[in-house]
């Protein structure tokens, strides 16, 4: 359900070779602080079972899915204005394109000005981060919905809330979705870098305090694999939705 | 008898950066309840415009269009426009695409209503296939019952087989004349296409190059089905044919 058509089975190969050649670096470098491939499973294991690892999991995941859902829920009304309204467009775009280019990692001072140390710091963060694709993704995908469509539709005489409805939705979904996952893989990218300050639990402070508190760089690479883990899944679960009929057809000739 | 469509005047002028661009020039005609005119014209002449304004995509500069003698504002679901590409909703399947336009009806009389236009049409078994699924002749079958399930007076259509294949479209046409002779509208069609004019035409107006002025209007009186090798058919078409300028013995197709 989660990797396409053909399920896990492709993945078998690319990771496998990943973790022979790590290995095969790492004895061949006889390094001391770098973790083997092995070393790094047991580390897993230990965090699993204190517990540590469901704990930062769940707090990486909390935080970003509260702030990512506050972005779908302003971008998306904000976006369809600015994709329907000239006006809206002519005097948002400016802003969405000036804020756009400033990486979230840039706000992290004054998320902690405004926010504190908490969790409100790292969910704003996120917020900004997913917030810009999907307004973007959202004003194009109603700014080019094919002409043929609303003229059907005005004739069979919609107007206001229906024709918003009945079609310049679901004209706009597949792209809105499109943004949707953009703005879904920037999140995850940036909790990470969030919880490296603001914080202290989710992955990034695994990751940071596992360094800081005895160079546990087994722990450290846990940290990586985890993430690398959890945004493929998520990832996944947004692949998902752009199969759903309602935005399929977008992707057939 | 009043007619149902009346253009009087109608004058459009387009601005482009090139300058203006005179696309209809003062027409003025009629079209009366129930008949079948057929509007042709070298391509580019604004015969498309025309059916805009007609539908009320479009005002005129001067002049107006009145529909039972009402001035014509914007579209109506009265006049429903067919285009040459098809305009169904990709993300709705062909039921749902069918009753798109009907507003309010109670589910019962929208299942009759859907059964007896995709049988109308000749879509049976194709209920829950999305337009991408259907061939373009399948779609555009689709898109007359879309039109036709609100009951519009008028029909407007747009060059409506101009994207098929030739064997497809003789077969629309018949279709459309079949589907006609079960329930009457007004119809205006444009197209480029004289044969398909006196194929299903009461009446045609020939267009000259832009800006568009009637040049001709010709009364095709024989009964249908009207068969395409009918020597006065064909006598007709060699007359608009020179019309817009074009001797079929010379371009060496006759």
């Amino acid at each position: 359900m989660f990797s396409g058509d053909r399920g896990w089975l492709p993945l078998l190969g690319p990771v496998a070779l990943l973790v022979a050649v790590w290995h095969v670096a790492v004895v061949l470098s006889g390094s001391l602080i770098f973790p083997t491939p092995w070393q790094v499973a047991v580390g897993l294991v230990d965090l699993a079972r204190q517990g540590l690892l469901l704990k930062h999991v769940v707090a990486s995941l909390f935080r970003v899915t509260v702030g990512y859902l506050l972005a779908v829920a302003l971008a998306v009304p904000v976006g369809m204005l600015m994709g329907w309204f000239g006006t809206a467009h002519a005097f948002l775009n400016p802003l969405v394109q000036g804020l756009r280019p400033i990486s979230p990692i840039a706000w992290i001072p004054l998320a902690i000005l405004w926010f504190g140390v908490g969790d409100l710091s790292p969910i704003f963060l996120i917020f900004l981060s997913s917030f810009f694709p999907m307004v973007v993704g959202t004003a194009a995908g109603v700014m080019t919905i094919d002409r043929k469509y609303l003229h059907a539709a005005r004739n069979f005489e919609f107007t206001g809330l229906r024709l918003f409805r009945s079609v310049v939705l679901p004209a706009a979904l597949p792209q809105i979705v499109t943004g949707m996952r953009i703005g879904l893989g920037v999140a995850w990218l940036v909790v990470v870098a969030a919880e490296m300050i603001a914080v202290n639990s989710g992955l990034g402070y695994l990751i940071i305090d596992s360094r800081n508190a005895g160079n546990r760089y087994d722990l450290v690479v846990a940290g990586m694999v985890i993430i690398g883990v959890v945004g493929f899944l998520l990832d996944s679960l947004m692949r998902g939705l752009e199969r759903l009929d309602e935005v399929r057809w977008r992707y057939e000739t | 008898m009043r007619p149902k469509i009346e253009v009087r005047s109608v004058s459009k002028t387009f601005q482009p950066r090139g300058g203006p661009l005179p696309v209809l020039d003062d027409l003025t005609f009629s079209v009366a309840d129930g008949e079948f005119v057929a509007v042709i014209g070298p391509s580019g002449c604004g015969k498309s415009t025309l059916l805009s304004v007609l539908a009320g995509f479009e005002r005129p500069d001067t002049g107006e269009v009145r529909v039972d003698d009402e001035p014509v504002r914007e579209p109506r679901r009265k006049g429903v426009c067919i285009f040459q590409q098809p305009s169904l909703y990709p993300w709705l399947d062909l039921e749902r695409n069918i009753v798109f336009g009907l507003d309010g009806e109670p589910a019962e009389t929208r299942r009759s209503l859907v059964a007896h236009y995709i049988a109308l049409v000749g879509l049976e078994g194709f209920e829950h296939a999305f337009p991408y699924q259907l061939s373009g002749g399948m779609q555009q079958r689709a898109e007359l019952a879309r039109a036709l399930i609100v009951k519009p007076e008028i029909l407007y259509l747009d060059e409506p087989f101009g994207a098929l294949d030739a064997l497809t479209r003789l077969r629309m046409r018949a279709e459309l004349l079949r589907i006609l002779s079960r329930e009457r509208h007004t119809v205006v069609l444009v197209t480029h296409d004289v044969e398909e004019a006196l194929h299903l035409a009461d009446r045609v107006l020939v267009l000259s190059a832009r800006p568009a002025r009637i040049q001709q209007v010709i009364e095709v009186k024989l009964p249908r089905p009207r068969v395409l090798w009918n020597p006065e058919l064909l006598a007709l078409k060699a007359s608009i044919l020179r019309e817009l300028g074009v001797d079929e013995r010379a371009e060496g197709n006759a």
